[in-house]
């Protein structure tokens, strides 16, 4: 019998403790396998957040380095200019990137700092259980917006992409999503390009991944990818927003 | 030089090859230097957007094993407690100066603010020879013990020139740190965390956090550093750290010619505190006398030293000029004098069991 997928070597296990339908293990088995076909694991750094993705580390075959909450975007920049020639990354959801350190990212992206951002956007808090970040949409439901997220009561969600991209530092930015094949096939690419723009000394790179978190939008796992396409890519479309 | 460049230089001499900080009187001095010198030795100097990133970006320096500093001044230094409490338990070693406004971040300095059980190692250097020296030494113990180290200093120190003279120190560079994240050619992946153990598939959280603190008595032990003179024959016997320190030992000198018996302890590193000397003293002498400029920190540090043998007298206070960043009027020798009078024994005066509280 023919193989024609398997989990790529620097995926240490396949099973994950996060829930049932979730988008992250998703993302991390494609940045995996791309670290993995451009030969880059030796000289990889990872810089990794805190949420429901701090799990991840201890079955990612790179070696990491453990950021607090928001810090990543400077812990990255330390490691990037004492090693610049290893491929660096950080790993971030929506609550740590954009809620907590907002101001992290955008300095780093301003300086052109050479590592790719890689910000798990799923518009919820899910290590809390569901509570809003900066990237719930409106008229979400979270434990904080119960009834929906609501313009004059809660503010409107930022577009953490849109907003980086018109610094001068920033050479890519994308925005994808994992919740259909074309959309992983998609989300593959713009991680490829985001690392090369790294490679090539270009600047800062982000790639926004839209992920599904079913347990705190309150709905089936199945259902996680329709909410994801009905709610949140409205907001947030897909494509590459920079690319210098 | 300046002590504020005499620091800056002798971290450069050090192996320090990076530095980020903010400006903030009185520390900017540092920040200063660094952004000169450090491209002239290829390393690197970053004027971060904030403190919280500053000690953000000397994390992840550290993080790769590269000797890695931060200054600021205690409020600046309040902004990096979270980093602080979970570099230490992520045992990553950075050196930190605590330039304070006063004497008032003694608590800061050795307590800290941040959460959950750490230690920093605190050096309290009192003339720009010595803040070169420890600026050195810090690096060292960081390394050693792969434990952050704070050096607390003020606005005399980091202002006043002085002649300094560089040593070369013997430790740097040779320290072990097959810990740091590197890449992972040859190996397993690790990850340098405050949440658990480096190797993978590892979630023994309670062995490796008991770890970074089962140090703490090895360091109390083993790096206790201390200035004293006068103490055989004294009946009260000073107690004061950093530039004002060197204001009590002039004090001192000077009441001896006066005819009292007084000697002093200059405790050099803050945590450990230098508890042995302190009780040793206390145990000769009939008084204890604590000069500090703020409300009275250092002070149960020296209580819990003496343990009743002795009253432990204030003979500081809080002292402020108008700018609020400096050491204020009690930096006086003659000021200090007058109150080492004042609290100096009278014949038969000693009164056992005082706790002195």
């Amino acid at each position: 019998m023919q193989k024609v997928f398997e989990k790529p070597d620097l995926l240490l296990k396949t099973e994950h403790s996060l829930c049932p339908g979730c988008g992250e293990p998703v993302a991390l088995r494609i940045i995996l396998e791309l670290i993995q076909e451009l030969g880059l694991r030796d000289r990889t750094i990872c810089v990794a957040g805190i949420g429901c993705y701090t799990a991840f580390p201890m079955i990612m075959d790179v070696d990491v380095m453990q950021a607090l909450h928001g810090r990543a975007p400077s812990v990255a920049t330390g490691v990037k200019r004492v090693r610049p020639d290893a491929f660096v990354f950080t790993m971030q959801g929506d609550g740590d990137m954009i809620s907590e350190g907002l101001q992290e990212v955008i300095h780093s992206a301003a300086r052109g700092e050479k590592f790719t951002a890689i910000v798990f956007n799923n518009a919820v808090f899910g290590e809390t259980g569901g509570h809003m970040t900066a990237a719930t949409v409106l008229g979400q439901h979270t434990k904080t917006t119960v009834g929906g997220r609501d313009r004059e009561r809660h503010g409107n969600p930022i577009k953490i992409s849109e907003l980086l991209a018109q610094l001068d530092g920033a050479a890519y930015v994308a925005r994808a999503a994992v919740h259909t094949p074309s959309g992983i096939k998609l989300t593959k690419q713009y991680l490829h390009d985001a690392f090369r723009a790294q490679l090539e000394g270009k600047g800062f790179s982000l790639v926004e991944i839209l992920t599904m978190c079913p347990t705190d939008w309150f709905v089936t796992p199945d259902q996680g990818p329709a909410f994801l396409e009905e709610k949140l890519k409205p907001i947030y479309p897909l494509g590459v927003i920079k690319s210098l | 030089m300046e002590g504020s460049a005499a620091m800056a230089e002798a971290a450069v001499r050090a192996g320090c090859r990076f530095y980020a900080g903010y400006p903030i009187t009185p520390s900017t001095e540092i920040l200063e230097y660094m952004s000169t010198r450090m491209p002239q030795v290829g390393g690197v100097c970053m004027n971060a957007e904030s403190e919280i990133e500053a000690i953000g970006m000397v994390w992840g320096a550290a993080g790769c094993g590269v000797r890695a500093m931060t200054a600021s001044t205690g409020q600046g230094i309040s902004l990096m407690q979270e980093s602080f409490a979970e570099l230490a338990n992520a045992q990553i070693p950075v050196v930190t100066v605590n330039m304070c406004r006063g004497q008032g971040d003694y608590f800061q300095s050795t307590r800290g603010g941040g959460h959950g059980d750490y230690r920093f190692i605190v050096l309290a250097p009192s003339s720009a020879q010595e803040a070169a020296d420890l600026a050195q030494l810090a690096f060292d113990l960081a390394d050693k013990w792969r434990n952050p180290v704070m050096i607390m200093g003020d606005f005399l120190l980091s202002h006043t020139s002085e002649i300094v003279e560089f040593h070369e120190t013997v430790a740097q560079r040779s320290a072990d740190k097959s810990w740091a994240i590197t890449g992972a050619r040859g190996r397993r992946g690790i990850t340098l965390s405050p949440l658990g153990p480096s190797e993978k598939l590892s979630t023994d959280i309670a062995t490796t956090l008991a770890h970074a603190i089962d140090k703490h008595a090895a360091i109390k032990a083993e790096e206790v550093r201390v200035d004293t003179g006068y103490l055989d024959d004294a009946e009260l016997v000073v107690v004061a750290f950093g530039f004002p320190g060197r204001f009590v030992k002039y004090a001192v000198m000077l009441a001896r010619e006066r005819g009292l018996r007084v000697g002093y302890v200059r405790p050099i590193t803050l945590w450990p505190f230098p508890t042995q000397a302190v009780a040793a003293a206390a145990e000769r002498a009939q008084a204890v006398a604590v000069f500090e400029l703020n409300a009275g920190q250092m002070i149960e540090d020296v209580q819990l030293a003496v343990l009743g043998r002795a009253p432990v007298h204030a003979i500081g206070g809080i002292s402020h000029d108008h700018s609020g960043f400096g050491v204020g009027p009690l930096l006086n020798v003659e000021y200090i004098l007058k109150r080492i009078e004042e609290v100096y024994p009278k014949k038969g005066s000693r009164v056992q069991g005082n706790l002195g509280l």
